[in-house]
């Protein structure tokens, strides 16, 4: 309709470069709260977790606790600044940041080598659990923190055969106090487990290829997920805590590394494998851009709660967009 | 009888000298009166032998007599037009042939317009309004002793046929309506369905009669090319009547029996096109291709074989004919067989009109439809040989219309024949010609008589509407469902994503160099390699000519030799496209070396082709005006045609930058206010011919040595497709070499080769000649033709007057247009000189 009217596609607000290896994980930190100016954590195949401020746009720390092994998952705890960093040496680390130190205060030791991040879920202050890869192949782990007591492990029915967990999402609804968890699996299907029943909800085949990446919007029970593949699937969660499939989205090319929804439910960022981040409308899934800045694969994106997008690529480059600002 | 007849004759005569002399009204009146006794439905008649006697002997007299007398002062003679009536009523009531003898004598022996020729005029209309023609005929029918009487018959039907033309030439402006041709045979064939009815009753009454008459009035008027008019009236009624009733069939098919030879072939024309279907015709004709010889060959031969002016309708009903009737059926056979014998004829497919080939196909495909498996069984080996045959022929032919003609039918033919084995396909286009070649070759069903009935029989089934299509019952859209919060979507405006664009995973090369390495390496598993550097080439080319110079010849001899690996959207235009800007980068010596190439011994036509093309093409680019100084411009190659700067879309770097311009130049047009309006016009920049330097080079190899075989290449034999698109090439080459100097000696080159070839076979060939010859006399001035090969075009002169009639001959109108218009322009430039 009005196709030569649009208006061309964005450039970055600015880059961040010096990360000097591929970047993993990104993660922002603060931004609403008083800490201060936002930071974001990065961390790159080499090992390093890179503390960036966003206001002078300079690396302010470089945390090195992975030894040399890449960092694939970051997070930090609301209590103090705390960062938990996921290393591919098999070592979940708790850093304390607080006051300029820089020490690992505490880590978990990972039983699995795959590249699945863990996710966590804040119960009450100083109180959270811990979803990890577990020991075995298609085992997920759940640990609470910080006592690190294992609470239980979630394996699939002998018959299942997912394959491997590849990301999780711990969640609970405002409504019940029961912790849910979503996996991806490598066969290409997502699974809703009831923790404290340890047996799965309901389990939908709604990719062909590996799950690489999905996010949860709780309030509207409905999520996204990507895969290796060209699709894009958003299910949906009814009363019953049955998945449904809502809506399949196909890509122009395969291949997606990290979905995140923004803070605001508007829209969500997907880091494809083609170099491309694109951005899609969330509630009626409508692409609104595609952004072609990366000259490698885009491996992570990240929101902060004010709305700014951050994607690392392997082509060791951050860049930062500012897209469709809130009102 | 001797004094009876005596007695009518004393009266007779007493009564014409009456007339002849007096002048005194009422005794004319009573004179007439008493005349009137003897013709047949008077008042107090006469004797019926007294009658019969007026009627053979006296009545031509009478008649003769009154129209001598006719003149204005003489109907005068009564008041109120009695004594016009009753003159009038002699001709109107007596016996019609020799009243309307007698008219058509005294019409004929009038000399210029008068009043007695208007009165004699109209009296004939009106006996062609009452019905007195049909009287005519009627009369002709009854069995007839007299002697004399084919004579006379001859002579009636010479002039009932003849009538509009007799009086056209009599009355010229003045001529009566009822008299044009067009109103004229109409009458006529409603006046013969009226006498068949009162021969169909009288039979009905046991009284025998002849329609000899009637069918050679048919014939006669078919013969003069009136078939459209007397058939259009006759054939529907005709086609009434028979229906339902066996002596109608009979009186019909003896009707077209009775036919004279010569007159058969115009009349069954005729009737197959007049008659709406099969079914009609059969019962129009019976089983007279059975009976009748000339009939036999008319529709088996004739309309067939001989001429191929009838429409598919026409050919399905003569086919049709021929199929519906046991005795006719082994006729259709033959048909078959014979039909296929030419088609498969490698002479017919190369001397006969495309019209013709395909008339013959759509015949087969005809008679295929018709034909059952078991009848087709038995003359299978026969019909598969001329199959085969026919479609080598037709596959070699260079005419692409000819090679589909001979696809659609053999695909048919093998179905028909082999239903059993797997089917013969081919690949064409599939157009209007294909489609409505496939839907002859099904099976009309059999009893398929709306056409006929007039509409009366409506088919039933076709009112049956599909059910509706129940929406389904899951709603696709279950995004927006449980969504309570209203966000618009207007804040959400997507951005441009036309660069989304599928990935290639491996860089494109960036140099010439790498591009050859990458397309010479024979690896399978780098093909992404492979592809973009193809894709990436050409533009390569146009941004170093140097490094492509260094390397051009390798480059063409690796591009030559390409094969498709992978399925690359547009494999053979990229590769033409690359193979186009390295021989325009390095014209002489890339030229050189395809040229040399395209006589070498080991390609395949294709790439011999290939080459022609891309020689045409880089001499197209190189002859463009302003060719440089500007961005490559694939898409338009004609010259002037500045489009807006549209950059390739690869160029990502660059992506953003026609964007501010635009807006800019948006922004300046909007500000700017401008006195006269008119597109901002750029002078075409005036530079030399790049092509002039080298056309040497693309020409002359090129026509050297066209006539040495080669082992793997014949040009003058087998190869001739090349050949043609050879002859086409060096048109083009001469054409785009204007202007320059080398334009004369390559003319004459060009010239001899034409002459060379003028009598080849392949229409292809000869159409590139022509095209040659047209570009020769566009690109050599005239004065140097006139002087320098004055005799070279004298030969082509004369070749191209006879090529026009051969074109013509063949109905190749193409040809002969070009080859007409090509001669004018010849012969223009002889004026001038």
């Amino acid at each position: 309709m009005a196709a030569p009217l649009l208006p061309p596609p964005p450039d970055p607000q600015f880059v961040l470069r010096g990360t000097q290896s591929a970047v993993n994980a990104l993660h922002f930190c603060g931004g609403t709260q008083a800490q201060g100016c936002p930071l974001l954590f990065s961390g790159s195949q080499s090992g390093l977790v890179h503390i960036w401020s966003l206001q002078t746009r300079r690396a302010v720390a470089t945390l090195d606790g992975h030894g040399g092994q890449s960092v694939t998952w970051l997070q930090t705890l609301p209590q103090g600044p705390q960062l938990l960093s996921q290393g591919r040496d098999l070592q979940l680390c708790l850093w304390d940041l607080a006051e300029g130190r820089n020490t690992i205060v505490d880590s978990v030791h990972l039983k699995s080598v795959g590249f699945c991040r863990s996710s966590i879920l804040v119960e009450e202050q100083l109180r959270w659990m811990l979803a990890v890869p577990g020991k075995d192949n298609d085992e997920v782990q759940i640990l609470e923190m910080p006592s690190k007591t294992s609470v239980c492990t979630l394996k699939p029915e002998a018959d299942a055969k997912p394959g491997m967990p590849m990301c999780l999402g711990l969640w609970q609804a405002d409504t019940s106090l029961r912790p849910l968890l979503l996996v991806g699996y490598e066969d290409g299907s997502v699974a809703l487990w009831d923790i404290s029943e340890r047996k799965v909800c309901s389990r939908i085949a709604c990719h062909g290829e590996p799950v690489m990446g999905l996010d949860f919007d709780s309030q509207k029970a409905r999520g996204i997920s990507g895969s290796a593949g060209k699709e894009l699937a958003v299910w949906s969660l009814d009363g019953q805590q049955a998945l449904q499939v809502r809506h399949i989205h196909e890509l122009t090319n395969p291949g997606i590394a990290d979905i995140m929804i923004r803070p605001d439910r508007k829209i969500l960022a997907t880091a494809g494998w083609d170099h491309r981040i694109r951005i899609f409308h969330w509630r009626t899934m409508k692409p609104l851009a595609v952004l072609a800045f990366h000259s490698a694969s885009v491996h992570c994106v990240a929101f902060a709660a004010d709305g700014l997008l951050a994607a690392g690529s392997k082509d060791q480059r951050i860049s930062i967009w500012s897209l469709y600002p809130h009102t | 009888m001797e004094p009876a007849r005596s007695a009518v004759g004393l009266s007779v005569r007493e009564a014409v000298h009456t007339l002849q002399s007096s002048e005194d009204g009422g005794r004319v009146l009573s004179v007439l009166g008493s005349l009137r006794r003897y013709l047949r439905g008077a008042e107090e008649p006469a004797l019926p032998d007294e009658q019969e006697e007026f009627a053979a002997k006296h009545f031509a007299t009478v008649l003769r007599c009154l129209v001598g007398r006719l003149s204005p002062r003489w109907l005068q003679l009564s008041p109120g037009g009695r004594l016009e009536q009753l003159w009038g009523s002699f001709f109107l009531e007596g016996p019609a042939d020799q009243a309307f003898l007698v008219l058509m004598e005294a019409i004929e022996g009038t000399v210029g317009p008068s009043f007695h020729l208007m009165k004699m005029a109209q009296l004939l209309a009106r006996f062609l309004s009452e019905g007195r023609m049909a009287a005519l005929m009627e009369e002709q029918c009854r069995p007839q002793t007299k002697p004399g009487f084919p004579l006379l018959q001859e002579t009636l039907l010479s002039k009932v046929v003849s009538l509009p033309d007799h009086l056209g030439n009599r009355l010229h402006q003045d001529n009566l309506a009822q008299f044009f041709p067009q109103n004229y045979f109409p009458l006529l064939g409603e006046e013969a369905v009226r006498v068949l009815q009162a021969v169909v009753d009288s039979l009905r009454g046991g009284l025998h009669c002849s329609v000899s008459f009637v069918s050679r009035v048919l014939g006669k008027v078919c013969i003069q090319g009136r078939h459209k008019e007397i058939l259009g009236r006759l054939v529907p009624q005709l086609t009434a009547l028979t229906q339902g009733s066996c002596l109608w069939q009979r009186v019909c098919w003896r009707l077209v029996e009775q036919v004279p030879d010569g007159a058969m072939e115009a009349v069954l024309a005729g009737l197959v096109e007049a008659a709406p279907g099969p079914e009609v015709l059969s019962r129009l004709l019976g089983n007279l291709v059975v009976k009748n010889k000339k009939a036999q060959f008319v529709m088996t031969r004739k309309l067939l074989f001989l001429q191929y002016r009838c429409t598919t309708h026409m050919l399905q009903s003569l086919l049709g004919y021929l199929a519906m009737d046991n005795q006719r059926r082994p006729l259709l056979i033959q048909v078959l067989r014979e039909l296929l014998e030419t088609w498969g004829s490698r002479s017919a497919v190369r001397h006969t009109p495309l019209a013709q080939q395909r008339y013959i196909s759509t015949a087969v495909l005809i008679c295929l439809a018709h034909l059952g498996e078991p009848e087709l069984r038995d003359s299978r080996e026969e019909l598969l040989a001329s199959m085969m045959a026919g479609v080598k022929c037709r596959l070699d032919s260079s005419l692409p219309a000819v090679r589909r003609l001979g696809m659609i039918v053999a695909e048919v033919i093998s179905a028909r024949i082999h239903p059993e084995g797997p089917p013969l396909r081919f690949q064409y286009e599939d157009d209007e010609l294909s489609r409505e070649m496939l839907a002859l070759a099904t099976p009309r069903p059999a009893g398929d008589s709306s056409l006929e009935a007039g509409g009366s029989s409506l088919d039933p089934g076709v009112a049956e509407t599909p059910a509706e299509i129940v929406e389904g019952s899951v709603p696709a859209a279950g995004l927006q469902g449980s969504d309570s919060e209203l966000d618009s979507d207007d804040e959400f405006v997507p951005y441009d994503m036309s660069g989304d664009k599928e990935l290639k995973s491996s860089k494109a090369p960036q140099y010439v160099r790498d591009c050859m390495e990458a397309l010479t390496t024979f690896e399978g598993k780098d093909m992404e390699r492979w592809e973009a550097a193809l894709q990436a080439l050409e533009g390569l080319i146009h941004r170093n000519p140097e490094a492509t110079r260094e390397v051009s010849v390798e480059l063409a001899k690796v591009l030559l030799h390409l094969e498709e690996r992978t399925c690359v959207a547009g494999f053979e235009k990229l590769r033409q496209r690359a193979l186009v800007a390295v021989t325009v980068t390095d014209p002489a010596r890339v030229a050189e070396h395809l040229t040399s190439q395209f006589y070498a011994l080991n390609y395949s036509l294709r790439q011999r082709m290939d080459i022609l093309d891309v020689l045409t093409l880089a001499a197209q680019e190189l002859s463009r005006p302003g060719r440089l100084g500007r961005s490559p411009q694939h898409s338009s190659l004609g010259p002037g045609t500045q489009s807006s700067p549209a950059l390739p879309a690869s160029q990502s770097g660059s992506a953003m930058a026609p964007d501010w311009r635009v807006v800019v130049e948006n922004r300046i047009r909007s500000k700017t206010r401008r006195f006269s309006k008119g597109a901002p016009r750029q002078e075409p920049a005036g530079g030399p011919n790049e092509f002039a330097s080298v056309a040497g080079c693309f020409f002359f190899p090129l026509i050297q040595h066209f006539d040495r075989p080669l082992v793997t290449f014949d040009l003058l034999g087998d190869d001739q497709l090349v050949l043609g698109r050879l002859t086409h090439t060096l048109g083009a080459l001469m054409y785009l070499a204007v202007n320059t100097t080398v334009a004369v000696p390559m003319g004459k080159a060009l010239l001899e080769f034409v002459w060379a070839l003028r009598f080849h076979v392949d229409t292809y060939v000869r159409q590139g000649l022509l095209s040659a010859v047209s570009s020769v006399l566009l690109s050599v001035p005239a004065e140097r033709l006139l002087e320098d090969l004055p005799d070279e075009l004298l030969e082509a002169r004369s070749w191209l007057a006879g090529e026009s009639v051969t074109s013509q001959e063949f109905q190749i109108q193409k040809g002969r247009q070009v080859a007409e218009r090509v001669l004018g322009a010849c012969t223009q430039v002889h004026r001038r000189g």
